[in-house]
């Protein structure tokens, strides 16, 4: 199962340059007691440019990690990252990051958060701020430009990360949980808004959540981890729903419901051999 | 409590302690429980006060005090970042310099005010120089802590955002270790007064330290203490004073951290 996969994904990349690559990527990190801990097991995953790929696994499988590497803040142990068909040495300046947890500049205003993307580009203060506030609206925060994050809520302050990221118009975007701390309705919600903002351009997006509903009703593939040690990619599926989507609404379709049965089904046995892998191992 | 609760339970307080302060140095007449010779009286202490402020001989003490303790403030700030940041950016120096560190911060300060006397003279250059060495180190540890302490999440947003050393530093780096030290600016201004007083106190010819020590001289017990309420009140306005400028500087953190210093 996992080997067709890969298999799949594999043959895809070759066609196109993908907006982003890894290939047998494995991380282990070092413990303190001088042990290896091996996170991420040779993983590959390919997302083409404009498509909407969501990592879904149980807590502490490596999908931060793996999102980390793919951002090239942290160097795998083994394995390579492509970015549109070069190897990535260093930061991946052609994506942007919303981190799981605040990444936000305290000591900064809302809006000069927003605004310090373009700024330390060289933009001219007054036009940034200005293409802040608009972004702003466009999440919907539009009055709340003076305030500092502390004075927000959490998801609040998401919706400020993602104006922070997406101001610099990234060819990529990668997302930890943006909606982790929210309640359903608001994430149908985030959710919506996401949708709406990457239907204008459709950027490459690498997604990361718990939630396998919210997995589907988001994207154009889902890719299942495994528990670690060892994590390994243990499953990849297409979603054949049609855009533009609502999520309240997509989750009422038969098709909808299909494809959860399914993903659900192979998610669930193969979790718990993840679980008895590790018992065993 | 409202403000002017607050106020007024404060007043209180030192009604109280001037009150019993009275009474003990009053009662019984004649061989009171506290002789005034020793522990003067509130109204001799008040007439003392008013006394310097009348003629006006005061301000120039008070002039030169504050002028030593904002000199010793600004340049101990100034080493303290400079080399809290040359620190936290460049930990082999801070691993070989650390034992050194550590050894002049715990010298008790009071040792070197004669050396200072004897290297910058009796003026105000020495009392700048005992101020220093006490701000310093403050300043210096919480700039140390504030640029090394800074969330990695939030550094590696700044790497993603594009930020290149020089932006990181402008807008990561130092706002941290500005914060920590504004959170610690009650204790390095309070440390920068203490500095020029003992350091007027040890040898001067001018100065609250020098009005004491004076009157500690001829047995005016009226006037050390007069110093001593001057000082008190002297710190207190100072006090005030950067509890304003730290709610302008640090509006972006949350109440309960403001509160904390
Ligand atoms: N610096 C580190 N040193 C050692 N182990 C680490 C380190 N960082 C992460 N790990 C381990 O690697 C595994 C993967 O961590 P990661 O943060 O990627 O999980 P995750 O899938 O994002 O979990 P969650 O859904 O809870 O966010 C975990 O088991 C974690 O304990
Ligand atoms: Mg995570």
């Amino acid at each position: 199962m996992a080997d067709g996969a890969t298999a799949e994904a594999g043959a895809r990349e070759s066609a196109v340059a993908a907006a982003m690559a890894l290939r047998d990527v494995t991380i282990a990190f070092r413990l303190g007691d001088g042990s290896v801990y091996n996170a991420v097991d040779r993983t590959s995953l390919s997302v083409a440019d404009g498509e909407f790929v969501t990592i879904v696994g149980p807590t502490g499988c490596g999908k931060t990690t793996l999102l980390n590497v793919a951002a090239g803040l942290f160097r795998p142990s083994s394995g390579s990252v492509n970015i549109f068909g070069a190897e990535l040495f260093g930061l991946n300046r052609q994506s942007g990051y919303l981190f799981q947890s605040e990444a936000l500049f305290p000591w900064k205003t809302v809006i000069e958060n927003v605004a310090i993307g373009l700024e330390i580009a060289g933009t001219a203060r007054s036009e940034a701020c200005e293409r802040a506030q608009k972004l702003l609206a466009r999440v919907g925060l539009a009055s709340f430009g003076p305030r500092y994050p502390h004075m927000l809520s959490g998801g609040q302050r998401k919706r400020v990360g993602l104006a922070q990221v997406l101001i610099r118009d990234p060819k990529i975007l990668l997302m930890d949980e943006p909606f982790g701390p929210l309640d359903a309705q608001t994430r149908q919600i985030m959710g919506n808004l996401l949708l709406d903002l990457w239907s204008a351009d459709r950027k490459a997006v690498l997604f990361v959540t718990h939630d396998l509903e919210e997995a589907i009703a988001l994207s154009d593939r889902v890719v299942i981890m495994s528990a670690g040690p060892a994590a390994r990619i243990m499953g990849d599926w297409r979603v054949p729903l049609v855009r533009p989507r609502d999520i309240a609404e997509i989750k009422l379709d038969p098709a909808f419901h299909e494809l959860h049965r399914e993903i659900w089904q192979t998610l669930k046995s193969e979790v718990l051999k993840g679980y008895a892998q590790t018992d065993g191992g | 409590m409202s403000r002017i609760k607050l106020l007024l339970l404060q007043v209180l307080v030192a009604v109280v302690c001037v009150l019993a302060w009275h009474v003990l140095t009053a009662v019984p007449h004649g061989n009171p429980f506290l002789p005034p010779f020793f522990f003067s009286t509130p109204y001799d202490v008040a007439l003392q006060i008013y006394k310097w402020f009348a003629d006006g001989s005061i301000w120039r003490h008070l002039a030169i005090t504050l002028t030593e303790a904002t000199f010793a403030f600004i340049v101990g700030s100034l080493g303290g970042i400079a080399v809290g940041f040359w620190f936290a950016l460049q930990p082999t120096a801070a691993a070989v310099l650390d034992p050194y560190v550590k050894m002049f911060n715990s010298l008790p300060r009071i040792v070197l005010a004669p050396i200072f006397t004897l290297w910058f003279g009796l003026g105000m250059l020495s009392k700048i120089a005992l101020g220093f060495t006490l701000v310093f180190f403050i300043v210096f540890f919480n700039v140390y802590q504030g640029v090394k302490e800074v969330s990695p999440t939030v550094l590696a947003n700044a790497r993603m955002l594009g930020m290149n050393e020089r932006q990181l530093m402008q807008h990561v780096y130092w706002p941290s270790a500005l914060s920590w030290m504004f959170s610690s600016l009650h204790t390095s201004v309070g440390f920068a007064v203490v500095g020029a007083v003992v350091g007027e106190y040890l040898g001067s010819s001018a100065g609250l330290g020098y009005i004491i020590l004076q009157a500690e001289g001829i047995f005016d017990i009226a006037g050390v203490f007069a110093g001593m309420f001057v000082l008190a009140a002297f710190v207190l306005v100072i006090d005030a004073f950067v509890t304003w400028v730290e709610r302008r500087l640090l509006v972006w953190r949350p109440a309960a951290a403001e509160t904390r210093t």
